[in-house]
């Protein structure tokens, strides 16, 4: 009876994880070196149906790494430079994680309706046969 | 002694009535019984392709919901015997019982192919929900008008 609610929600989770990626990619565009000492490389989320035919709604199976070259710039007196003076820095393209992070946002907006929507059917169907 | 028998074999005579009144109480809101529950089950479906409109080679489903309706009532009406179909004459004919057997799930035509296989066309789902919303709330209505009306038939005339 309330899988509506559990099949919107996992796809809200997913979908805000999704903008969780893009925020860390925006926010590490010119992040020229991580924890390991390399440049950030962009991440994308993976999404996956769950159950049978997506009856169960949607999760994200993995996020990957963006496998694209990193972004070269020629910075000689920058002490990350190598003996050429290129300073790798991360292959974040701005543009499309603002694309990414809207159409995560109007996803996650379709679903909160779904959600409401059903919300209000269910308690419409609690009051079956008190009028 | 004789006045004993004589009132427990009314008891008796009314309790069979009273099953069979129930039985009648129970398929006059069959029918809307059935089309809620198709209703729900299609709100999931088109909720599941709402939730998946983003992954990729998701394939929107959807029924029929008249077609399913019709045969989930043509089901009922056998009191929960499902006839087997025969299509050849070596085929043996039966059937058997229990009913909520799922519809029929299809496949949405896409009317715009996407690069990553995705079938799932937001506008159509969302009109759809949103049909499916008033017409799940429609059937509601229905159903408590039906059991308004048979609590009124219920009621006695003095009140």
């Amino acid at each position: 009876m309330f899988s509506i609610f559990q099949i919107s929600g996992s796809a809200m989770q997913a979908q805000s994880q999704r903008m969780n990626v893009a925020a860390s990619n925006l926010a590490n565009a010119d992040s020229v070196a991580g924890p390991d000492g390399q440049p950030y490389r962009a991440k994308q989320v993976v999404f996956e149906a769950r159950g049978r035919d997506g009856s169960a709604g949607v999760g994200v199976s993995k996020v990957v790494e963006d496998a694209t070259p990193l972004r070269r710039e020629y910075r000689p007196g920058d002490p990350n430079a190598d003996d050429q003076g290129y300073v790798s820095l991360p292959n974040v393209k701005p543009v499309e994680e603002m694309v990414n992070m809207i159409e995560a946002s109007r996803s996650y907006q379709a679903n909160v309706e779904v959600l409401n929507t059903s919300k209000q059917m269910m308690t419409k169907t609690l009051t079956l046969g008190e009028g | 002694m004789p006045n004993f028998h004589h009132r427990r074999r009314t008891d008796v005579v009314a309790g069979q009535q009273g099953t069979n009144m129930l039985d009648k109480l129970a398929s006059a809101l069959d029918f809307d019984r059935q089309a809620l529950g198709l209703r729900f089950e299609r709100q999931k479906v088109l909720a599941g392709n709402i939730a998946n409109a983003d992954t990729p080679d998701f394939k929107a489903r959807d029924f029929d919901f008249s077609r399913a309706l019709a045969q989930a009532t043509a089901r009922d009406g056998s009191h929960g015997q499902l006839a087997m179909t025969t299509t050849s004459a070596g085929h043996l004919g039966g059937a058997a019982s229990g009913s909520g057997a799922a519809p029929e799930m299809l496949y949405r035509v896409p009317d715009q192919p996407s690069l990553d296989g995705n079938t799932v066309n937001m506008d159509v789902e969302r009109a759809a929900f949103a049909d499916n919303t008033v017409r799940y709330e429609t059937s509601l209505s229905l159903i408590n008008t039906r059991i308004r009306n048979l609590k009124a038939a219920m009621q006695s005339e003095q009140g």
